[in-house]
């Protein structure tokens, strides 16, 4: 069993945890940086140091090749870096983790959560099916194996479903059809949030043209889809939807869809921390309560990056460089007109980073069906296989909350831990009950976040399990 | 189905998918290698056996477990291939007491 102890330990290597590592062994803070992936970056830059080919980083892109120098700087910050390390509990006293090494504890005066987002569970009838996976778990396969699969159906909206449509398309993939889930209302909405997100000008640009390579391209791309099903036996066969108001069922064959609604921070390791958290109505998301530097309202928890609230990988290498910053302050290793000097300049370009992020938010915000289903049949919390009409009976019978609907249904209690179904099922109790989702809450998390063994727990390496 | 677009350079080697041999790239994802081998589904699930396939690919939804090397319930989206790495399809419900090949 491993144990060390240092000032900070990061848990991700993300573009937060990646900058958050470098910049405190700069500022010369003992840092420890654990990651679940076998290599440095995070979900964006996933297998950015693995075997690439030519080929692949066309298709991927300038944007992704861009966390490249960022990784450098990691990797040569001196930080100790454990990948392949699984944090099981985060405490005032430091981290455990089980991993390929053993595992073990690290004592750490702060702890910084970068744990990133993960794209909103999208439930829909039949969204367990073998050959229904996010958009998000496609761009994995196509960035860390070359992955492709021709001829499927991209449902739902937000700027990631077009980013890995554009990049199927310049692979040379062809697709079946994008169903565009998004509210027509919402480009009114997001219409007043315009200017300001053209001051970050790059951003919009960006998008536009992703969008003039689907069309240019011949991809199907429909709108003003609604009651998506999938169906299938033991693989998805085929996406049905209504068209329009009055419209005739429709039925696309398939045998792969990708579903995505826009991404949510991963809140389960600063919940079962019980650091305070609030609901972001914007980002129809609950999010880690912290100050401008990632200071959690526990003194030894700092959090950044997309897990903290979505701002995009530029956003969240800035946040992990203040939440290195403000430990170092706060440890007594930067004074504070050192600390003030060097916030300034990294709070403004957050300021600006951050400007087209209300555009997008209501541009893409999920429909109200999206966050809370109305089919009763659908599958909610997939670990335990609770169905949308499951919770409605449970709230029918007096269920006041998640907590309480364990008990009734078992939903949120499978290995995911409410990863699944937390936003979900808080969408569904406030729809039924009339209260907002703030009051209604979210799943009370506990440690160990993630299921491990007694060995794991017990620090035990693999060999010594073999001798046992 | 999935097919490579491209192929990186780096050893290919054999692991045994529930007596099956397959082709994996040394240090490549094995769920992306499971997914490449059109290995299907990984596994069924313990409350009513349905089907399940990789969701998420980022270790948050675990549809994607299998036994891997003796040791059930691991997330195979978080698992790097090695040569000679043995995976069991997970089927249902775990029984009670010791587990195939597990400690």
């Amino acid at each position: 069993m491993n144990r060390t102890s240092c000032d900070l330990a990061v848990v991700g290597a993300g573009p937060a945890g990646m900058a958050a590592a470098s910049e405190a062994s700069a500022l010369g803070l003992r840092a420890v940086v654990l990651d679940e992936k076998p290599g440095p970056g995070g979900q964006i830059y996933h297998a950015i140091t693995a075997p690439r080919t030519a080929a692949r980083d066309a298709v991927l892109g300038p944007d992704y090749l861009g966390g490249l120098p960022l990784v450098d700087a990691f990797t040569s910050s001196g930080a100790d870096y454990r990948s392949g390390a699984t944090v099981w509990q985060i405490s005032e006293d430091g981290v455990s983790y089980a991993g390929a090494d053993g595992g073990g504890d690290i004592a750490a005066s702060r702890v910084l959560v970068a744990t990133g987002a993960m794209e909103r569970p999208y439930p829909l009838p039949g969204w367990t099916l073998p050959g229904v996976m996010t958009a998000g778990a496609a761009q994995l396969l196509l960035k860390g194996s070359g992955l492709l699969a021709d001829d499927a159906v991209f449902v739902g909206t937000g700027p990631l479903l077009y980013l890995v449509a554009t990049q199927y398309v310049n692979a040379g993939a062809r697709i079946e059809a994008i169903i565009d889930t998004a509210n027509p209302a919402a480009k009114w909405a997001a219409l007043p949030h315009l200017p300001m997100a053209l001051r970050q000008s790059g951003y919009i640009a960006k998008g536009l043209r992703m969008l003039a390579r689907i069309r240019r391209s011949g991809t199907k791309v429909i709108h003003g889809a609604r009651d998506i099903a999938l169906e299938g036996e033991d693989r998805v066969a085929a996406v049905t939807w209504q068209q329009g108001a009055s419209g005739q069922r429709q039925r696309l064959a398939c045998r792969h869809v990708f579903l995505h609604q826009g991404v949510v921070p991963n809140p389960n390791m600063t919940m079962a921390a019980r650091a305070a958290h609030r609901w972001d109505e914007a980002q129809a998301c609950w999010v880690v309560d912290r100050d401008t530097h990632g200071r959690t309202s526990l003194p030894w928890l700092l959090a950044a990056g997309d897990g903290a609230g979505i701002g995009g990988a530029k956003v969240a290498e800035l946040s992990g460089r203040l939440a290195a910053l403000a430990a170092a302050h706060d440890l007594g290793r930067l004074d504070a007109a050192a600390f003030a000097a060097r916030s300034a300049p990294l709070i403004r370009r957050v300021g600006a980073e951050m400007a087209p992020r209300p555009f997008l938010d209501r541009l893409y915000r999920p429909a109200d069906g999206t966050l809370a289903p109305q089919d009763e049949a659908t599958i909610l919390c997939r670990c335990e296989e609770v169905r949308r009409g499951a919770v409605a009976d449970a709230v029918a019978e007096g269920c006041p909350g998640p907590n309480q609907l364990k008990s009734f249904t078992r939903a949120g209690m499978g290995p995911c831990q409410g990863r699944m179904c937390g936003h979900s099922i808080g969408a569904v109790i406030s729809e039924l009950s009339g209260r907002s989702a703030a009051e209604v809450g979210y799943f009370r998390l506990r440690m160990p976040v993630k299921p491990v063994t007694l060995g794991d727990i017990g620090g035990m390496t693999h060999a010594q399990k073999e001798e046992t | 189905m999935f097919r490579r677009f491209d192929e990186a350079a780096g050893p290919i080697v054999e692991i045994v998918v529930d007596d099956r041999r397959i082709e994996a790239r040394l240090g490549e994802n094995l769920a992306a290698a499971l997914l490449a081998a059109e290995i299907e589904p990984f596994r069924t699930t313990p409350v009513s056996g349905a089907a399940r396939m990789p969701y998420c690919m980022m270790g948050v939804c675990f549809d994607c477990l299998a036994i891997v090397d003796g040791v059930p319930n691991r997330q195979t989206c978080l698992e790097t291939v090695r040569a000679g790495m043995v995976v069991e399809r997970q089927n249902g419900a775990r029984a009670p007491g010791p587990q195939n090949g597990g400690e």
